[in-house]
């Protein structure tokens, strides 16, 4: 019995330590760094409409911004880039009005380029990302110009499994980044001529369909899931897409290993198998309560040895 | 040998031939989802999932056709209860269960045209049909347009408590069936009321 209170001990130690390793490294709480100096971009780039004065004919021109380049400013100072200057990863002619228009061909940062080989991210797993997605359909199927940003938006990027959200949470955002190209036909066009099959359709097979998007991510069934990955990104083949219910509806649920491992210690003391899906959801097949099994094959053994005794005395008094 | 009464028509027979059948269906479907392994599948999750939903749609139906039956037909009056007499009446039939049949005393209420069950089946039967019945059938509709069930009670997934109870029930009632099928070997022979199931007529102890 010691032993086994010395194991739940490490354990709990391991959960917390590994929890503890999860926190967030961005200052959430103090004032942006350089909100001033970006304002004088947020000033035409926060707006759907931006004016100037017209150094020619000395009138004020109101234009409507192209809605790519529109920024949400509220957004960019919830993300993790909050502290960053619009120079620190655009060129700083950039502040110059009117742009020059070569600025539009300015190589684009990707992730690794500032995060990689960095022990600083090493609770991020930059690396190891890089290297799944190039395994990914994602890098094999697309060229170079398929990056970070094609779903993952720098200017608001929150890293929902680093914070305290709620599954449901962490569940809609991460499927919103797959369903904003997947779901709509104009960025899908982006990136191939292809047909967009329909979401629905090709997923008729799962109960439920809706119900399991706003439950599960994508990503818990099109990616291979590692032990040392935080977010899986090798997205597979279709063909090599988890379509077995009982990896996830069954005791030993691969949804511990993915989406509940975010979960921190809230998990009950119920005794309910995977308790910490409980929090949010019900998994049948993986939520099964300790002390019920127990009470139902004591009842059901019962009900069993009661009859298996009345039928001996019944045939025994015939 | 005293004369058969006919006491099972044939609505009922077939009710009940349904109502068992899913009833299999149901537990054996059910059980291999609350108990899903990859390693050994029971019945194969997907497959399990669908015939435990049309399993439970008909018996749904079924149980509407118990209703109606026993609103328009004598066959209601067998689930009244004597409420003024039902202890006595139930450790009368349990002393009859336990040691009477052993030493072959006559039952204490025996079947007739106005008796169907005895008092012990009949509380059994109620509180199953009028009321275990209708909890695992609301549950299991809920659960099967799950979108309709609230999302949080007390800091609780609805789904999670709708399926619990659900569960709970199921087991219940699966206990009820194992009992219930073993009672049935209690009549003139073991065999006697399941010849009943099939041709409609009570054979007297």
């Amino acid at each position: 019995m010691r032993n086994i209170f010395l194991l739940l001990f490490f354990m709990l130690l391991v959960f917390v330590f590994n929890q503890t390793s999860a926190q967030l490294m961005v200052d959430m709480d103090s004032p942006p760094s350089n909100s001033e100096m970006n304002q004088h971009c947020f000033d035409c780039h926060g707006k759907q409409v931006y004016s100037y004065e017209n150094e020619f004919s000395g009138m004020l021109e109101r234009k409507v911004m192209n809605p790519n380049y529109v920024l949400d400013t509220g957004a960019f100072y919830k993300g993790v880039h909050r502290h960053f200057a619009c120079i620190d990863c655009h060129s700083m002619d950039y502040e110059v009005f009117p742009h020059q228009s070569e600025l539009r061909f300015e190589m684009m940062y990707s992730c690794i380029d500032c995060h990689g080989g960095d022990e600083t991210y090493a609770q991020y797993n930059f690396d190891q990302i890089e290297a799944e997605f190039f395994q990914s359909v994602h890098s094999n199927r697309h060229d170079e110009s398929f990056n970070c940003w094609m779903c993952h938006d720098p200017h608001a990027y929150k890293a929902m499994t680093h914070g305290n959200f709620k599954i449901s949470e962490i569940v809609k955002a991460h499927n919103q980044t797959c369903v904003d190209c997947h779901n709509d036909p104009a960025q899908f066009q982006r990136i191939t001529d292809s047909v967009r099959p329909d979401l629905a359709q090709v997923h008729n097979f799962i109960p439920k369909y809706d119900l399991h998007l706003k439950s599960v991510r994508c990503i818990e069934c099109h990616t291979s899931q590692q032990d040392t990955m935080w977010v899986a990104h090798n997205i597979l083949e279709k063909d090599f897409a988890m379509k077995k219910c009982v990896e996830c509806h069954s005791s030993n649920t691969m949804l511990m290993a993915s989406l509940y491992k975010y979960q921190n210690i809230e998990a009950r003391q119920t005794g309910f198998l995977n308790a910490v899906i409980l929090n949010e959801s019900y998994v049948i097949g993986a939520n099964r309560n300790f002390y019920f099994n127990i009470i139902s094959i004591v009842l059901f053994g019962l009900a069993i040895i009661g009859i298996a005794v009345h039928v001996f005395f019944r045939i025994k008094n015939r | 040998m005293s004369k058969r009464i006919y006491l099972y028509p044939i609505w009922l027979r077939l009710w009940h031939a349904i109502n068992a059948l899913m009833f299999l269906v149901l537990l054996a479907t059910g059980l291999s989802m609350q108990y899903s392994n990859p390693d050994w599948p029971l019945i194969r999750f997907d497959l399990a999932v669908r015939f435990h939903n049309i399993a439970g749609i008909i018996v749904s139906f079924n149980y509407l056709i118990f209703l109606l039956g026993n609103l328009s037909t004598s066959n209601g009056s067998f689930y009244k209860m004597n409420w003024k007499t039902l202890i006595s009446d139930l450790i009368k039939q349990m002393n009859y269960y336990l040691f009477g049949v052993f030493k072959k005393q006559a039952t204490p209420f025996p079947v007739n045209e106005e008796r169907k069950f005895n008092p012990l089946q009949k509380f059994t039967y109620v509180i199953t049909m009028y009321g275990m019945m209708p909890v695992i059938i609301i549950t299991g509709l809920a659960l099967l347009f799950p979108e309709l069930i609230i999302e949080r009670v007390f800091q609780s997934s609805g789904i999670f408590l709708t399926a619990l109870l659900h569960t709970v029930i199921g087991f219940m009632l699966s206990m009820f069936l194992v009992i219930h099928v073993y009672f049935s070997t209690m009549g003139s022979s073991p065999t006697s009321n399941f010849k009943s199931m099939v041709n409609g007529y009570h054979e007297p102890h």
